[in-house]
């Protein structure tokens, strides 16, 4: 899932949708997904099997998805939110309809610990699957920080929020992700705080951490680093697992000498899940429920994974996967690993606002 | 212009010479029957078109923004409370809230992110002017044979999306980006220039995408300008840069105006060339709305946000509009 300001030019996309609505008779299905976050044929595969018509759309940020959802009417049938905080908000806004599970027999696949996780956002997992899941983490370019602290810290989060050794790789350039709500928590957590605080005081703390690395920070943004990683043009990024693993592919792949690695920090951070759900105005709910039992079989999802390089959460599909993905453990981490990750919480609406605000000045000074 | 060719349409119309095969030729007549009623004929319907327009097109939305930035955020569907509640079937409830604008000066980031989008726009505006004034100066003083295919050069970029232009000066601009390539093969500098994702590369950004609007306003007054003047001004022994000065330029300041505000007004409010160009820390007004209608999904506060913006934008521009428009006519 590459979460680039690409979507910006996709919107224009929703509004030639309309053209098809007028023809009887034919069943259409409209979804609405992050951009890059399917597999190669996934959607001829469907169309094949079921003869319905599908309008695919992207997006790059769940605030984008989030707008258009509480706009209404967004004639969107499957669309694929982050289940905390996002879903968890949409749901109590009235937004989804529950899931009928009789008509998505391969719910039964999915993995229950992992549906367990996401029941804070979804009580009963009533309105939403897991579709793809991740984790927050960096991605640097091994010989570039070597280079400049032959011991760097590079399992730790140190590489970022400590001053003393990020302020070592200014000159080769280091981004962070431009979202206060993936940040902070993340910030939090390296004092030893709650990363779902709601304390101004907390909040005080984590902006003073991110003032004293802030001279250091080249830029924020959340899809730019992909290719500034893969180009040597940034030696250090925090952002998502499968969008460095994508910097990573694409610098070997170019043979351009930048050897990228992606670390989950040792001590520990965000993991987050994309769910499917169906808008309670959907306009076709039949064939939405078919595309989402579709995508939940294990080799459709095999397809997915092996394509976007995220994790699923079914796990018949892994003897299918390609051997590479199923065995990397930045994409499917250990036991261990997984016990040292949280989930970030819906935080009231004040604190929200107090949050950007902070990310404002984080940002700009002012 | 001439008032002739408006009033015909109207007489003939009313004499019914129009054709009437065309669906739309029926709407017309039947609009302009509905017009006659109400007392609008002749040049008041022509009038009346834009009018419909604006009102269409600025006011119901204008409206709209206003009554959102007068509710309250909620989680819900659409996520503010409504502004009209019926109670019990028979009171009209109307609950104003006038916190969103309240807010607005408690916090100085507003105040802040619109000064500095005043500045870059400002500047913007200046060096569009700089750079455009002499481009249409060349080009309204060139061969007429010519003049046709330079203006369509100015023209040409816009066939390719703004969006794609803007994401070419990130090529262009970036740390191994073309410029700095080309000074660096060419001995000029020795370490690349940083511009890419700093406030210079969103004044290249809003200088190169608007430059087209203040071109063409200054093409135009400039091309209709009498050259008898300025051969007089040379029989009287003035030299060219006085004439230009005493002259040309005081000739050509309603293009030089309305080539500011086609320039200043969107650069104002513009969000995609500091997103995409700009750094961290730079601060406009259209950024501030975004994080506050997506990032805080605060619509009310972005309805107020909007609103305040377009009453700070467009009053003094009214307002300077009607004082020029007082003094034109003082002047006949």
């Amino acid at each position: 899932m590459s979460r680039r300001l690409g979507g910006l030019l996709v919107p224009g996309v929703a509004g030639l949708m309309a053209v098809g609505w007028t023809t009887a008779g034919a069943q259409e299905l409209n979804v609405y997904n992050w951009s890059d976050y399917i597999g190669e044929t996934t959607l001829e595969d469907f169309v094949a099997e079921t003869g319905v018509e599908v309008n695919y759309d992207v997006y790059d940020s769940n605030d984008v998805l989030e707008a258009k959802l509480l706009a209404g009417n967004s004639g969107y049938d499957v669309v694929v939110p982050t289940a905390q905080p996002h879903l968890a908000r949409q749901i109590e806004a009235g937004i989804y309809m529950p899931l009928d599970l009789d008509r998505i027999p391969n719910a039964e696949g999915l993995d229950p610990i992992l549906m367990e996780r996401v029941q804070a956002a979804d009580p009963d997992n009533q309105h939403a699957v897991i579709y793809q899941w991740g984790t927050n983490g960096f991605g640097y370019n091994r010989d570039m920080i070597l280079e400049r602290m032959p011991d760097a810290p590079v399992n730790s989060w140190d590489m970022i929020f400590n001053p003393e050794v990020v302020s070592q790789f200014e000159d080769c350039g280091v981004s962070v992700l431009d979202a206060a709500t993936e940040v902070f928590p993340m910030a939090l957590h390296y004092l030893g705080l709650d990363p779902n605080t709601e304390s101004t005081d907390d909040l005080a703390q984590a902006e003073a951490l991110m003032m004293s690395i802030r001279p250091y920070v080249k830029y924020f943004h959340s899809s730019q680093y992909i290719n500034d990683l893969a180009n040597g043009d940034t030696c250090l990024s925090v952002g998502w697992s499968g969008d460095v693993l994508q910097a990573a592919y694409r610098a070997e792949e170019a043979e351009n000498g930048n050897d990228i690695h992606y670390v989950i920090p040792e001590e520990g951070t965000v993991v987050w899940f994309d769910m499917l759900a169906i808008p309670a105005d959907a306009p076709n709910p039949v064939a939405a429920h078919d595309f989402i039992n579709f995508v939940l079989r294990p080799d459709v999802m095999a397809g997915i994974t092996n394509y976007v390089a995220y994790a699923n959460a079914v796990p018949a599909s892994l003897e299918m996967v390609d051997p590479e993905i199923a065995e990397d453990t930045r994409v499917f981490p250990s036991q261990e690993v997984l016990e040292r990750l949280f989930v970030t919480r819906v935080v009231s609406p004040r604190f929200e606002r107090e949050r950007t605000r902070a990310w404002t000045r984080i940002r700009t000074g002012q | 212009m001439s008032r002739k060719g408006f009033l015909p349409l109207g007489d003939r119309m009313t004499e019914g010479q129009m054709p009437m095969h065309l669906p739309a030729t029926a709407l017309l007549r039947w609009l302009q029957r509905l017009a006659y009623r109400l007392g609008i004929r002749g040049r008041g319907l022509v009038i009346a078109v834009p009018y419909l327009w604006l009102l269409l097109f600025f006011l119901v939305p204008f409206a709209i923004v206003l009554k959102i930035s007068l509710s309250e955020a909620l989680i819900a569907r659409p996520p503010y409370s409504p502004l009209f509640e019926w109670v019990e079937g028979m009171y009209l409830e109307i609950r104003v809230n006038f916190g969103n604008y309240l807010f607005l000066l408690d916090d100085s980031l507003y105040a802040v992110a619109y000064l500095n989008s005043l500045k870059i726009a400002l500047i913007s505006t200046l060096l569009c002017l700089l750079i455009g004034y002499p481009m249409a100066y060349a080009i309204a003083t060139a061969d007429p044979a010519w003049r046709s295919s330079l203006l369509m050069l100015i023209i040409l970029p816009f066939w390719t999306s703004f969006l794609i232009r803007v994401y070419a000066w990130i090529g262009i601009l970036k740390q191994n980006g073309l410029l700095n390539n080309l000074l660096i093969n060419l001995g000029l500098i020795e370490e690349p220039l940083a511009i890419l994702y700093s406030d210079l590369a969103v004044y290249i950004g809003i200088t190169y995408s608007y430059l087209p609007f203040m071109i063409l306003p200054l093409y135009a007054t400039l091309e209709r300008l009498d050259r008898s003047l300025l051969e007089a001004a040379a029989d009287l022994g003035c030299r060219p840069f006085k004439a230009f000065l005493t002259i040309t330029l005081p000739l050509s300041l309603p293009g030089i105006l309305a080539g500011s505000l086609l320039v200043f007004i969107p650069a104002v409010g513009e969000f995609v060339i500091p997103e995409l160009l700009g750094g961290p820390d730079t601060l406009m007004i259209g950024k501030v709305l975004w994080n506050e209608f997506f990032t805080n999904r605060d619509w009310p506060v972005a309805s107020a946000v909007a609103i305040a913006l377009l009453l700070f934008l467009v009053i003094p521009i009214m307002a300077f509009q009607y004082l020029q428009g007082r003094q034109q006519e003082a002047r006949r």
